[in-house]
Formats: structure tokens, sequence, C-alpha cells
């Protein structure tokens, strides 16, 4: 009973002189600071450039005039250009684009619907697969059936590209720690780079067109199935291996008949967060003109038109909670299917391909009850509502958050001078980490002074900071609820899925009305998308602490409160960091976001970079300071779980 | 026995389905191309481009019967596509020194195509209301005074003097601190905060300046006064750190690529001879914004009014 109140108390004398030497720091840092304020703080101006910048915009330059003459244009990136772009287009012809003569796709709205039901059923079972048929109806009434599909072909063509690279690297890297070890920072880099820094130079090397918009699409979504598959292999038990491996077996037959089947579910949700990543790209590739729903958002935006942007981002959200109900299910138990169904089904499915493919009704989609305009007309309203009387409460919570967290915060970060900064960081890195995370600190805050953008980092690490420390608040309260009863999972669940894959300029526009263009409604914007995975991965924790536990605790007369704190909380904190890791991330990953709202600092540069191209080097250096400033919290805080968790 | 009949009226039906029939795919043909060929027409992110972009595809898709595909493209990435073929033509410039003399003068895969007869011009503006209870703020030696009004939670104890879309050359740093004005550039980094701050600003009596330009089709909706700066004259803003003068009026033009230009085909003729006025580009852009009509059907509601100005842009046969 002592151990379920208690759970694994550190030794408490040990504690207790860390947080005298914490507090030490910390105060020293202030004192400090009010002396040298101002003094050596690396700042730069906007329009200002450092020789290194300079030093990229010509490399870019370069590579730009001899496009046409380079070899490795000629004979590398086209060959690839051209087999990626031939394989997107024939998707697209199979089910989003007139082709082969024909003013309609080869197969039609019912045939895609019956397919996709057909596979539904087959893989994750009745229920899914009704949900996947209304989802896909739903796309038709809403009047965005082609852009949908553009948008589902390009992201199955990512998908399809990303899983047959990212799964044999992902076994790979499961199966050696020497390719673990390089490919984790190589990964780093692909997640944390901002897409907007690598979108021009897409299209220098692949040109315009799908190809590229693919590529852009799986450099950040093939990540993730490359982790999974490798985490998924390294968790199959050792005694499993080893008992497979002392029958007898070679190593590929361990592979193929040990390791792969017992990994099999993880590597399945590896490809639902591989789709679930390319849906969150649907809008930024479409500023290289990918086809799609993503076109539909950036469009009415251009003049601010919620109503129709909401429609279509509802649309991406759609896809992305069919798919993800899809592969999830997948994961789960094998099912079945009773040979009868299985048949007709087939035949089912089979008729409407034809019938889809002959006739004109079944071919395009013509709704007579179209709910598209209703939509639109409904997200207006309430956006307008919310901006006509709601900015007099928020701007004040938007002044209070940005005087009493933001505007402190940053001045210590950005007023300090940057060797103080230093000092104080590596000083924490060590108590935390040890000499190992210590010298990872000093060597990321020796790269960010190279990339002449210190201030920025600092004042987007100050904003990532509050972010970060939001996203587990909302985390802890609704992850707890969440974990606690079933019935709010189910209700907040697709919430969740819809604030992770709706375009974030489609809210963006209502919060300006309600935040104006400031760092804090950048804030809130990574917030939303940061959150949901919080939440999910707290909820999940506290839910896999162990119902026997929670009922003793029940039994001696704790109340709901003293339980969640003194039981699920501290057993379920494993998830706890990881949910701070996963949001510190996800917070970074919207610092270009911010910067379109008033966030300045890095975000700003790499929007800059991205228009202007005197600009371009210090956007890259900018993407490059994100990066370190990611893989150093990312460093820390996996140091502060081992710690804490251990 | 039942699963069998299950899937027996499983087909029955969907084949009834199938003969009850309907349209057959295939059964209209679409319309045939002309010698005019495929045109390749750059869309940058903005209502006026788009209006003219729309205009041009419109006629040159039914006068010239051109297959015109259109590309929603960034400036940066439209220019590099001169290079690489896949874009032929650019309708809406903005100066872009930077772009022109690495695509024109360097790489020479564009050439510039003349004027759109738009003219652009780029400032400090405030919302109506301001500039009618304090008609004086329209003048920059008074914007001092009022610095405390403009105070945000982003601009501490100075004016905001609100940035927007980055796509756009801003000196609006160096004129703060060569006018001395007490004032703080704070970084909005989209259209979309521009626009929300004024129309807000005009909603509820609220101080804003901001960078802004024209045309642009929210000034249809809200008359934005521009505010006086030290007049330009050519050679002010060549040291970019000592700049204390306005922006320059641009002359919006149009660039295409090398290629598109010396194939001299009907579709680069359009290009070249197509000049309106900033009033035919806000008509086409309010339909666009306000109007909530398609880009397409916009262009042939203003081309249809205006059959002579079309006409001019014809090649001469």
């Amino acid at each position: 009973m002592v151990a379920v109140a208690a759970p694994r108390q550190l030794p408490r004398l040990f504690q207790h002189k860390k947080s005298l030497i914490f507090a030490a720091i910390v105060v020293a840092w202030l004192v400090l600071w009010l002396v040298f304020r101002n003094v050596g703080t690396l700042a730069l101006g906007a329009a200002d450039l450092t020789p290194l910048h300079r030093w990229i915009n010509g490399v870019n330059d370069a590579v730009g005039a001899s496009r046409n003459s380079n070899p490795v244009f000629l004979y590398f990136f086209n060959e690839i250009r051209l087999v990626i772009d031939e394989f997107v287009t024939f998707i697209q012809a199979l089910i989003a684009q007139p082709s082969f003569g024909r003013p309609v796709p080869v197969i039609g709205w019912l045939g895609v619907v019956a397919i996709a039901g057909f596979v539904s059923l087959a893989v994750a079972g009745w229920r899914v697969a009704l949900l996947t048929v209304a989802g896909f109806v739903f796309l038709g009434l809403q009047g965005l059936w082609q852009e949908s599909m553009d948008t589902l072909s390009l992201t199955l063509a990512a998908v399809v590209i990303s899983l047959l690279a990212g799964i044999p690297l992902g076994i790979w890297a499961g199966l050696s720690d020497r390719a673990n070890r390089v490919l984790t920072p190589v990964l780093d880099f692909m997640q944390t780079m901002p897409t907007f820094v690598y979108l021009a130079p897409l299209t220098l090397f692949f040109l315009i067109g799908p190809a590229s918009a693919t590529i852009a699409t799986l450099i950040y979504a093939a990540p993730p199935a490359i982790r999974i598959t490798a985490h998924a292999i390294r968790s199959v038990p050792r005694n499993t291996v080893e008992a497979s491996e002392s029958l007898g077996a070679t190593r590929n037959q361990t592979l193929v008949k040990v390791l792969l089947p017992s990994a099999r579910k993880t590597i399945v949700l590896g490809v639902n967060q591989t789709i679930m990543a390319a849906l969150a790209m649907v809008t930024i590739a479409a500023l290289i003109d990918a086809p799609g729903l993503g076109k539909t958002v950036v469009k009415a935006l251009q003049t601010l038109d919620v109503g129709t942007a909401f429609n279509a981002g509802l649309a991406i959200v759609v896809l992305a909670i069919v798919l993800d109900r899809v592969t999830t299910a997948a994961a789960g138990e094998r099912r079945k299917l009773p040979r009868w169904a299985l048949f007709g089904g087939l035949g089912v499915t089979g008729v409407c391909v034809y019938l889809s493919h002959t006739y004109l009704w079944a071919a395009e989609f013509q709704s007579d009850v179209e709910i598209g305009s209703s939509i639109n007309k409904g997200a207006t309203a309430v956006t307008e509502w919310a901006q006509d009387s709601l900015p007099v409460l928020t701007g004040g919570f938007k002044d209070f958050v940005t005087f009493a967290l933001i505007n402190p915060l940053q001045a210590l970060l950005a007023e300090s001078p940057w060797f103080l900064v230093a000092l104080v960081v590596v000083a924490l890195s060590f108590m935390v980490g040890g000499v190992r995370s210590a010298i990872v600190s000093a060597v990321c805050i020796a790269l960010l002074i190279a990339t002449g953008l210190w201030q920025d980092s600092m004042i987007t690490l100050a904003s990532t900071l509050v972010a970060t420390i939001l996203v587990m608040l909302l985390g802890i309260v609704v992850g707890v609820w969440m974990g606690r009863s079933r019935r709010a999972d189910r209700f907040i669940r697709p919430v969740l899925d819809a604030a992770q894959v709706m375009p974030a300029f489609v809210y963006l526009v209502p919060f300006l009305a309600l935040f104006s263009a400031s760092r804090f409604t950048a804030i809130i914007a990574a917030v939303v998308f940061a959150a949901p995975v919080a939440i999910k991965i707290i909820a999940d924790g506290i839910r896999a602490v162990s119902p026997a536990t929670v009922e003793a605790s029940t039994a001696l007369g704790s109340s709901s409160w003293q339980t969640i704190v003194k039981v699920q909380l501290p057993m379920a904190r494993g998830a706890l960091t990881l949910a701070a890791n996963q949001g510190l991330i996800y917070v970074l990953s919207m610092v270009v976001v911010g910067g379109l709202v008033g966030a300045g600092a890095l975000g700003y540069d790499v929007v800059a970079g991205f228009s202007q191209g005197q600009l371009y080097g210090k956007g890259l250096a900018a993407g490059l300071a994100i990066v370190v400033l990611g893989v150093m919290l990312d460093r820390l805080t996996q140091a502060a779980a081992k710690r804490w968790t251990n | 026995m039942a699963r069998h009949s299950v899937l027996g009226a499983v087909l029955v039906g969907a084949l009834a389905l199938a003969g009850c029939g309907g349209a057959k795919v295939g059964d209209t043909s679409s319309g045939a191309t002309g010698d005019c060929g495929t045109f390749n027409l750059a869309i940058n992110p903005w209502v006026g481009y788009e209006a003219n972009a729309a205009v041009l595809a419109y006629v040159a898709e039914k006068e010239l019967k051109c297959k015109v595909t259109k590309k929603e493209l960034k400036e940066e990435v439209a220019w590099q596509g001169f290079g690489t073929g896949e874009v032929d033509a650019v309708v809406e410039n903005w100066g872009h020194d930077d772009l022109r003399k690495k695509y024109v003068d360097e790489q020479k895969t564009a050439v510039s195509a003349g004027s759109t007869g738009v003219k652009g011009q780029i400032g400090w503006y405030v919302p109506p209301w301001l500039a009618k209870e304090h008609p004086d703020i329209l003048d920059w030696n008074n914007l001092n005074k009022y610095a405390d009004k403009f105070k945000t939670s982003e601009s501490g104890d100075k004016g905001q003097l609100l940035d927007g879309d980055p796509s756009f050359v801003t000196n609006d740093e160096a004129l703060v601190k060569n006018l001395n004005l007490n004032y703080k550039v704070v970084y909005g980094g989209s259209e979309t905060a521009l626009i929300q701050a004024f129309r807000q600003a005009e909603k509820d009596k609220k101080w804003v300046i901001g960078y802004f330009y024209s045309p642009q089709w929210l000034l249809n909706e809200i008359k934005l006064e521009k505010v006086k700066l030290p007049a330009y004259t050519p050679g002010c803003d060549a040291d970019a750190e000592k700049i204390a003068c306005d922006y320059p009026d641009y002359d919006l033009d149009k660039l295409v690529s090398k290629k598109f230009a010396d194939a001299n085909g009907p579709a680069f003729q359009l290009v070249k001879n197509f000049k309106w006025t900033n009033e035919d580009q806000n008509t086409v852009a309010k339909y666009i914004a306000e109007d909530k009509m398609k880009p397409e059907d916009a262009a042939k509601k203003w081309a249809e009014a205006n059959a002579d100005k079309v006409k001019a842009w014809l090649p001469k046969a």
C-alpha cells in the first residue's frame, strides 16, 4: 500500500540539494541579467545579413544558373522526377483527373466509394467501412469531390513512396545501432526543418509539378514510418529472438518469421502517422501548385473567405479521420471476413467501378443535396460572431499573458548577453543529464551563434517555452479527464484529430481578429496544433495505470483528486515526459506559421526568406536555427525524462 | 442459402441499376484546341494578380483557342519556372529588382513584356475613421504626437507600426530610425494579418497604422488613407540604411520567359498587348473578392462589358 501511495521516491536529501543548486543558478542569472542587460545580445536587424547568409545566397544562385547544364540535374534529379510524376499522374488519372481522352477519370465517385468501403471492410470491419463510405460521400456532398481525390492521390503517392523507402530503413535502424545513430539526426532534421526553407529549392531540383509536391510531403511524412518501424523491431522481446536463433534460424529467417510478424501492429501505427503527416502538408504544398484541397484553402484565404477555407479544411479532416480509423483498426486484431461477404463485397465493388467508368451519373458527383454552401455559411457566421463579440475579452487575456509570462521570459533570454545564457543552459544541462547533455547543449548553442540569429532564436525560444507550458497544462487537464472517462474520450478524440489536421490558416483568420497580430496569437496557434498530441499521450498513459492500483487507492478512501495527484499522474510519468517532449517538437514545427501572424523572430525570417531572394540565405539559416533548437530541447527533455522515470 | 440470396440480390440490384443507364461517359466531346498550343500562366497569390490572369486566360481560351494551364505559385518559384520552361508568363510584377537582376540580366531566361498599365503604391496607411478625426495624422511630422495611442502588447513603450507580407520590399525599420519616429516595426508576417488589423481598426475605432499597398481589394471595402512621408526623389533609396523618403510608385509590369517571347505565338502577343487601368483591375478584383465570383466568371463578365479593350489586345492577323 505504501508503494501505491508514494511511488519510488528519490532520496530526499539528494533532491533537496539539487533544487538548491537550481535555484542558485536562476538567482545568479537574474542578478547578472540586471547588470548586463542588453549587452552582447547579438541582435540582427530584419533586413541585415551575415556573411554566412550571403554565402548561402551565392550557392543557391549558382545551383539555379547551372540547372540546365549540370549532369547531376540532367541524369539524376530528372529521372527521379519523371518516375514520381508518372506515378502521381497515374493515380490522378485513375480517380481524380480527366484522363485517357475521357472527360472524367477512369473510376468515378461511385467506384471510389465502393473500393474504399470494401478495403475498409476487409481490413477494419463493418463499422469502419460504414464510416468510410459516409466520409467519402460527405466529401462529394461538400462539392469538393475532385479536389479531395487530387489530395488523396498525392497523399497516397507520398505515403507509398515513404513506406517503400521508410520501412526497409526502419528495419535497418531497428537491427543496427550504428544505423540508428546515423539516421536519428537525419530524421530530426527532416521533421523540424521548416518546409518553407526547402520548397523553392525543391522546384529547382524537381521542377514545378506533382513530383516536387510529393517530395515536399514525403520529406515530412517519411520519418514517422522509419522511427516507428525501428522502434517496433527493437521492442520485440529479446528472448523471442534468441529462441529463434537458438533453433538455428538465419538472420533473414528471424527477420521474416519472428521480428516482422511481432512488430506488425506497431509498424501499421507508423503507417498511420505517416498518413497524418502527409495530410498536414496539403496546404503548404499548394504553394508550389500541388493540386487538391490545399489550393482551395490558399485561394479562399486571399480574400479572407473563412467559410470556403473551412469547408475545404473540413474535407481534409474527414479524409484524415477515415484514413486514421481504417489504419488503426487494421493494426488491431486481424479479422477474417466470412467468404460470402468477401465475394459479395468484391462483386458489388466491381459493378460500382464498372458503372462509374461508364455512366456519367456515377462518374461525376452531381448532387442536388449539396451541403458545402451551408457549411460555408455556418462557418462564416460563427467566425463573424466571434470576431464581433469576443475581442474585448480575448484582447485582455492576450495582454495579461503577454505581460505576465511572455515579456519577462523573453527579456531574460533575449536581453541577456549570449555568454550568460550559454552558461546557464550548459549548467542546467549538466545537472539534468550529466556531461553528455552539457556537451550537446554547448554544441547547439555554438551552432545557434553561427547562424547569426542568436537573438531571434532566443525570442522564439521564449515563445516556444510558454506555448509548451500551456500545452502541458491542457494536456494534463484534458488528458486525465479522457483517461478516466471512456465517454469523454469518445467525444473529445475526433475534435483532437480535427485540430491536428485542420490547416492552421483556417483558424488563424479569426484568431488574428481575437488576439491581433502578436506573439500570443502564434502561441495559441501552436497550442491548438500541439496540445492534441500531448492530450492523447497523457490519456493513454493514465488509462494504462493498472485499474487494480486505482481501485486500491479508492478503497483506502482517497478522493478523486487524491487518486489523480498521488497515484495516476505519478504512475503515468513516462507518458508525461513523452508528452512534454512531443509537445515541444510540435510547437517548434509551428514556429513558421507563427511568423505569419506576428511572432516575428525565426518564424518571420523563414517566411521572408521564402518570399525574397536576397533573404533566402537568412531564411535557411533561421530554418537551421529552428532545427538546432529542436535537437537541443529534445535531447534535454529526453535526458530529464530518463532521470525522472528511472 | 441465405448468403447466396443476399449476394444474388445485390448483383441483380446493381445490374438493374446499370440497366437504367443515364448518359454515358464520352457522349459529349470537349472542345478542340487551336494553333495557339499550351500557355503556362503563373498565378501569384493575391487577388489583383488573379484579376489580370483571369482576364488573360479567358481571352486566350475564348479568342485564341489556347490551352491555358494555370500554375499557382509564389513569385520566387514562378520566376524560377522561366528557366525550367514551366512558366511562360508572370502578369503582375511589383518591382522585384533582385529577381529581375537574377533572371533577366544574369540567367537571361526572362524578358520584360511591358507595363500592365496598373500603378502600384506602397506606403503607410491608417483606417478612415482615424484620418477623419485626426486629419493631421496623415502627415508624418505629426506621427510622434500620436505614438502613445498606437502602443500594443508587441511594441513595448513605443507606437506599433504593423508590417505585413514579407513578399514586398520594406524600408520601414530604416524609415522609423531616420525620421526619428518613436515607433517599433512589428512584423505581422502576412497580408491576412494586415487586413484583419485594418478591418477591426475601422469597425471598433482602434488605432492602427501599418504598411499597405494599392491596388488591393480591401480598399474597395475600406478606404484606407495614406500617410504622407518625405517625397520620393530618384536615388533617395539608394542606400538602404539611410532611407528617409517615401516608397516610389511602381509601374506594375509583365515578365515572360525568353523562349515564349522568341516563339512569338498568339499567346505572347496577347500578353504583350495586355494593358488596362487600376479601375479595370479593381472591378474584376471586386467581382472575385467581394461578390465571390469564380475568377473565370469574373473575367467573362468584365470582358463582355469591355469588348473594345479586349479587341485591342488581340494579335493583328
